[in-house]
């Protein structure tokens, strides 16, 4: 062993990435992680998306088409858990990986073989949980909020994989966010304090924090289940005292933290972009920072609004109501920055900022379908409607998507050393831009006149709408397909970026050399003047 | 910023490329997808299952895995690898690991504290309900701890509830008395007596033992004599999967102080350098915190 550690200890810092395959899979170094993290994130982009499409393509005419009814809830179910735990997530851990060491002037990440690990758990967890679709009794068919006692009691045998697949991605997960929180408290430049940190660094910290506070919960929950299936406890069993909306109030407990752990992190991307592309300083640095720790907390004492039909008594459904709506204020506050930087701002419009924009408005639909959906008394109308689809998928898609499309194109050529194809970035911006809104506006439309989510089948007056969305949902779906020649192309060639990369960025990651060299920072920068944009 | 300042800056040492974290992987995916094996034949009553063996597989390699990973962070340590700030890395780390476990105990707390408050009475139709008055229970009489569950066919409920004086008081004093034994200990290691570590560490090893020992006597009395079983309703599932979950941190816990005793034999471990021990002693001190609020909630105020 100590052989090992003489070697280590020698080629610290000094050696490139080793040869091979086994580069990836052996690696401990930030930047290699994030590249795994983000293909995984796309390759299970591809692989929701590929479920959603067959979702839609059922849905484009009334009446039976494709698929069995059962198949079709095994999709969605594995659509949504892909896209959550596999997609957005994994996206957002990939570039802080990438992003947060460069932008503290830190050589790596905390613990860097717990990283790595954090990494490859994933890989078998995803296969585990894809695999259900080949097992006896089919994949789990609940939803992704696997409520009990369909879960439990109704739940095919893969059931049980799933809830191990949820345990590793949960442990990935918070073996990630203790990473993530130790780097960015530890590892700063000497010198730099927290009110100097990249917004991005911010969101992530707080997201971070999000993280361990609740994937712990939701492996509570997932255990209960394990436990009500095969031990005969009665956790939510009413016959045994238990109670099925129990089920529900711990897994919105974990389950409305997590959906502000997908958007903190695209707040801190287009908090990068925009202001690079307005040619200003962000508008209300210190703002944005009490506004994202706000919603952090917020986000703890609002669960209940995602379940206002189970019958809660009054006081309940008033108090988690208006909690819900005092949400709407630190997301103004970052609205309002966003417009008030772009204001009189020299502004251009490259991709990376038309994703941003896109992101202020579409993410701000969806943010106001939201309060739409808090008030109590109106949910009862909206629950379980494609209203609650299309409000979800606008703060998901054009929301965190978009958002990490966006910091692909901001920060590719920092990662490549090459600069991609303008014409071609923009015209997969607009293919998706309209792509987007022809799948879920018209979603709107057939949520308020009454069309249940999760059918199969639906009454003919919503036929051409749906017709419409699913046009746009093929739109969309091969819309990425061109993104990823697109990121490839850049990967092997292209015009070759400067260091600066963009004319009004600003950050640590600016002053290295494009492509970032395998190790930045071993000694932390001494001049921090350009830390914070 | 002078150099002297920044020095701590200058060593942060990233280790190279290590099999270490894919053996883990590979270890911790076979030990789950073993288990999910042998509970789903199981319930489905098979006569054998292979997960058995595969969960042995897994088991093992995480095991050596996680043996080599700790001996190597051990001997980097050794070696003077790590600087103050690497070490700070650790600290934190342990901090919000721990923070992790408290929440994974808040969402079994919380299930309790539900059931309790509001749960059973809602299903007896009393309380302060919402909208939908719909009783299903007719002759439900909610009770706490709850004997007399609402289908008595489904789950037979339990005969007496577990008290607690007896065994769980024992427990208590065990656990209370091994927390001030391990601060002995460390004690010990910060006045360099070696002598004191060892005997104190031993000692808080064994009131470990005892209290698993004495936990598993429990729940045969709770099986044999008070018919209280993980399938007796809400009162048995409560039970026992707050004071399972506490009892398999215990016994993690247990592990963990019985390495430092070894460690310490061993003669590691100095007044500036033990953080090993001290996260060990961190862990336990949150486990027996948990059973102090375990031993109120679900003894002392829940029987």
């Amino acid at each position: 062993m100590s052989a090992v550690i003489e070697e280590n200890h020698h080629d610290d810092h000094h050696h490139g990435p080793a040869k091979g395959i086994m580069r990836w899979v052996y690696t401990t170094n930030h930047k290699d992680i994030g590249t795994l993290y983000l293909w995984l994130s796309f390759a299970m982009f591809l692989l929701g998306g590929a479920f959603a499409l067959v979702i839609r393509a059922e849905l484009f005419q009334p009446g039976l088409q494709i698929v069995e009814p059962e198949f079709f809830n095994q999709l969605i179910t594995l659509h949504g858990l892909i896209m959550v735990f596999g997609a957005v997530m994994p996206a957002f851990v990939g570039l802080a990986n990438w992003l947060v060491p460069m932008m503290i002037g830190a050589p790596d990440m905390a613990l860097p073989r717990m990283n790595n690990y954090s990494f490859w758990i994933l890989p078998f967890a995803f296969a585990m949980l894809s695999s259900t679709l080949f097992m006896e009794g089919g994949a789990p068919n609940f939803g992704w909020t696997f409520y009990a006692p369909l879960s439990t009691d109704f739940g095919p045998p893969s059931t049980t994989y799933f809830i191990f697949a949820v345990h590793l991605m949960g442990i990935s997960s918070i073996m990630g966010s203790i990473n993530i929180i130790v780097t960015i408290l530890n590892l700063r430049a000497p010198g730099m304090t927290l009110m100097q940190m990249p917004l991005f660094v911010w969101t992530w910290l707080i997201t971070a924090y999000l993280l361990i506070a609740v994937m712990p919960v939701l492996a509570g929950v997932v255990t209960m289940m394990l436990m009500d299936i095969h031990f005969g406890t009665a956790f939510f069993n009413a016959g045994g005292g238990g109670d099925p909306v129990l089920f529900q109030h711990i897994f919105w407990f974990f389950g409305h933290p997590e959906v502000y752990i997908m958007i903190l992190p695209a707040f801190g991307v287009v908090s990068a972009i925009i202001p690079t592309f307005a040619r200003k300083r962000l508008f209300g640095y210190s703002s944005m920072v009490y506004a994202t720790a706000s919603i952090a907390f917020l986000s703890f004492i609002v669960w209940a609004h995602h379940m206002f039909t189970v019958n809660m008594p009054l006081a309940g459904m008033l108090y988690f109501m208006y909690a819900t709506m005092l949400i709407a204020i630190p997301t103004g506050v970052k609205v309002f920055n966003w417009v008030a930087t772009m204001w009189q701002g020299s502004m251009t419009f490259e991709t990376p900022m038309l994703f941003a924009i896109a992101f202020v408005v579409l993410f701000t639909i969806g943010g106001l379908s939201g309060l739409m959906l808090a008030i109590a008394p109106a949910d009862f109308q909206y629950h379980d409607t494609y209203f609650v689809v299309a409000h979800f998928h606008y703060v998901l898609v054009p929301g965190s998507v978009f958002s990490i499309m966006a910091a692909v194109y901001y920060w590719l050529p920092k990662w490549t050393g090459n600069m991609y194809d303008e014409t071609l970035g923009k015209t997969h911006f607009w293919l998706s831009f309209v792509g987007i809104n022809i799948l879920f506006f018209p979603q709107h439309f057939v949520g308020l006149a009454g069309m249940p989510r999760r059918i199969p089948d639906y009454a003919l007056q919503f036929a051409d709408y749906n017709m419409v969305s699913t046009v746009g949902a093929f739109l969309f779906g091969f819309s990425q397909i061109f993104f990823l020649f697109i990121v490839i192309k850049t990967i092997r060639g292209g015009k070759k970026a400067t260091s600066r990369v963009w004319e009004g960025a600003h950050g640590l990651e600016w002053t290295i050399p494009s492509p970032a060299p395998y190790h930045t920072f071993t000694t932390p920068p001494k001049d921090l003047t350009e830390a914070h944009g | 910023m002078s150099e002297a300042t920044n020095e701590a800056y200058e060593t942060y040492y990233v280790p190279s490329d290590s099999k270490l974290p894919i053996m883990a992987s590979i270890g911790i995916f076979l030990t789950v997808f073993g288990i999910g094996n042998v509970l789903n034949d199981m319930t489905a009553g098979a006569e054998h299952s292979i997960g058995g063996w595969i969960l042995m597989v897994g088991g093992l390699l995480m095991g050596t895995t996680m043996f080599i990973w700790f001996s190597t962070v051990i001997k980097e340590n050794h070696a003077k690898m790590y600087s103050q700030q690497m070490n700070r890395s650790f600290v934190w780390g342990m901090g919000w690991f721990i923070f992790s476990e408290v929440m994974f105990f808040a969402a079994f707390f919380g299930a309790l504290f539900y059931v309790r408050v509001f749960g059973i009475d809602w299903i007896a139709g009393l309380g302060n309900r919402g909208p939908a008055d719909v009783v299903y229970f007719e002759n439900f009489v909610p009770a706490w701890p709850l004997l007399n569950t609402p289908n008595p066919e489904l789950f037979p409920g339990a005969d007496k509830p577990m008290g607690w004086f007896g065994l769980p008081l024992v427990n208590t004093i065990l656990l209370v008395s091994s927390s001030v034994t391990l601060t002995i200990a460390h004690h010990g290691i910060k006045e360099g007596n070696r002598k004191k570590l060892i005997t104190w560490l031993g000692i808080t090893v064994a009131l470990a033992v005892a209290f698993l020992v004495c936990q598993v006597l429990e729940y045969q009395e709770a099986y044999s004599h008070l018919g209280l079983t993980l399938n007796a309703g809400i009162y048995g599932t409560t039970f026992f999967l707050l004071t399972g979950f506490h009892g398999a941190h215990v016994t993690l816990g247990t592990f963990m102080l019985a390495v430092m005793l070894g460690r310490a034999i061993k003669g590691h471990f100095s007044d500036d350098d033990c953080f090993g021990f001290e996260a060990a002693a961190w862990y336990w001190h949150f486990v027996d915190v948990v059973w102090i609020i375990l031993f109120f909630v679900v003894y002392v105020f829940g029987s």
